[in-house]
């Protein structure tokens, strides 16, 4: 397993966001965790990444133990996080964002490349190169925020809440270029997702997160022709459901 | 020139220094600093006594004086790695106090009567004073200048500017905070040794009240007035600061409420500074040559 998370609790303060969830992303495995407003998707993530500490439990990468490993060694480590709400620097040009997810790679990167080929994926970004980030609009940062990620050529990447604020037409765009990179690249991907219909459909496999664990899982389409997830995360009406039986 | 003028020059031409190293403390990395006069002095007070007691010239003491003050900016920038924002404001406050103590009241450092005697700086035999002396100074700005744009266009540039944007962003894309913070104070506090060391050697006399918590308040308007994070700013912020209140001289006392008023108004109305983004600067710039970069 490229990742594997073993019970894990992150807390903060005495809330606590995540307990004792367990999952596991093999590499070229696209696996998406849905769940409602709550229900610790983004604790996980971080936890992942280290952006939180981790109260108990244990986080393995590549077969190495990583829970105490500081965010940028992770980072170095291949693993990349797409933030929600795209968190770019917003006072930086767009060049500027995309330099900063290849520092201190750029021996082990061919640097002019890796741009040539993001820019061939989002050529919105070529367009505003020098223009600051914060000019950009809310889909426009979203890319941004992807490419920043891609351009290290990460080992597992981990995206947070992509469709949020997107409007409809871009969510899907972006979700089929997950999910490109995902067959055709060999990109092992962790998607947290409140869309669940959306992630599902791209996905291998899904876990469904329940105020902090985990209370499902299994083949993305098996869940999505789950009845309970069917009326709890897809909006479908009881007659819907049935129908489908 | 008068004596007069270049006596005020050369104090612009050091406080631009040291307004260069609070920015890239402030402006590059975005860790607020209320305590760089600090430096300022731990710099001025290295020299002093390097020269006066261990007998050292200023070119021998001057690799020393800005090893000194950069390694204890890296001592004291450790607290930035645990407090932000209003609380680092009030910790590096607290370090200015500290710093002014020592020198005042330990006497190793002179006490109240500070030090006195500081010799001169010599160039090839000649004892430089006056014109000379300035131009030693921008010389030496022209150094500090030089390498704050050689920083801003380095990967380690970059990695402070995305620390200062967002740092949880940053460490997820592999810049490890603890490094980029420690470096910029690093090289900040070296700056404001450079400066204090130039300020010793032109006052030829110095006391802690020289480097007191006013001087620091004074240093981050240079650098906010100019424009955080830009190249030029912190010396323009340094000319209108130390030149103002000489001008404003004939108006005795409400010259600091004037001074005062203006710093109200471009924190009101030019919060990023007179070279920032979107300054007035910067539009009357445009206007004036179109399709021209205006200085940052």
């Amino acid at each position: 397993m490229l990742l594997e998370v073993n019970r894990l609790e992150i807390s903060y303060g005495d809330v606590r966001a995540v307990h004792g969830a367990d999952f596991a992303v093999a590499e070229g495995e696209l696996v998406s965790i849905i769940g409602a407003n709550g229900a610790g998707k983004t604790s996980i993530l971080n936890g992942i990444m280290g952006l939180v500490p981790v109260r108990n439990g244990t986080v393995r990468f590549r077969g190495r133990e990583i829970t105490a490993m500081p965010a940028h060694r992770r980072a170095h480590e291949g693993i990349r996080l797409v933030p929600e709400r795209a968190r770019v620097f917003p006072r930086l040009s767009v060049y500027e964002n995309l330099l900063t997810g290849a520092y201190g790679l750029r021996k082990k990167i061919p640097l002019e490349e890796r741009l040539r080929w993001l820019y061939g994926l989002f050529p919105i970004l070529e367009e505003r190169r020098d223009q600051p980030a914060q000019t950009l609009s809310g889909g426009e940062q979203q890319q941004l925020a992807i490419a920043r990620a891609l351009i290290s050529d990460p080992k597992l990447l981990l995206v947070d809440e992509v469709s949020m604020g997107l409007m409809p037409k871009l969510v899907d765009q972006v979700f089929d270029l997950l999910q490109s990179l995902n067959r055709d690249h060999g990109l092992t991907i962790l998607l947290v997702e409140q869309n669940a219909r959306a992630s599902l459909e791209i996905s291998h496999r899904a876990y469904v997160l329940e105020t902090g664990s985990v209370v499902m899982e299994g083949p993305a389409d098996d869940l999505l022709d789950d009845p309970k997830i069917q009326r709890a995360y897809l909006g479908l009406v009881e007659e819907e459901v049935e129908r489908r039986q | 020139m008068n004596a007069y003028v270049v006596t005020v020059a050369t104090l612009v031409a050091i406080q631009s220094i040291v307004a260069c190293g609070l920015n890239v403390v402030v402006g590059y990395a975005g860790q607020i600093s209320l305590g760089h006069a600090a430096f300022f002095g731990i710099g001025a007070y290295a020299s002093a006594l390097l020269t006066t007691k261990a007998g050292l010239t200023f070119w021998t003491a001057l690799p020393l004086v800005i090893a000194i003050t950069g390694l204890v900016g890296l001592l004291l920038g450790i607290p930035s790695l645990r407090v932000r924002d209003d609380f680092l404001a009030i910790t590096t406050i607290g370090i200015n106090f500290i710093v002014e103590a020592v020198f005042l009241y330990v006497p190793f450092f002179g006490g109240a009567l500070g030090i006195g005697g500081i010799p001169r700086v010599t160039f090839f035999h000649v004892k430089m004073k006056g014109l000379p002396y300035l131009y030693l100074c921008l010389a030496f700005l022209a150094l500090v200048l030089l390498v704050c744009r050689w920083f801003t266009r380095s990967w380690a540039g970059l990695a402070c500017f995305a620390l200062r944007e967002d740092e949880t962003a940053a460490a997820s894309m592999g810049i490890s905070p603890v490094r980029f913070k420690l470096l910029a104070f690093v090289l900040g506090t070296a700056m404001a040794g450079l400066g204090g060391a130039l300020y010793a050697h032109f006052m030829r006399f110095i006391s802690a009240g020289d480097f007191s918590f006013p001087v620091s308040v004074m240093l981050l308007s240079m650098v906010v007035l100019g424009g955080m994070g830009t190249l030029w700013g912190p010396t323009l912020g340094a000319v209108i600061l130390v030149s103002l209140p000489e001008l404003f001289r004939p108006l005795l006392e409400i010259r600091f409420l004037i001074y005062t008023l203006l710093l109200l108004l471009m924190i009101r109305f030019q919060p990023g500074g007179l070279l920032g983004e979107a300054s007035l600067v910067r539009r009357v710039f445009s206007r004036l040559m179109p399709g021209k970069e205006a200085p940052r």
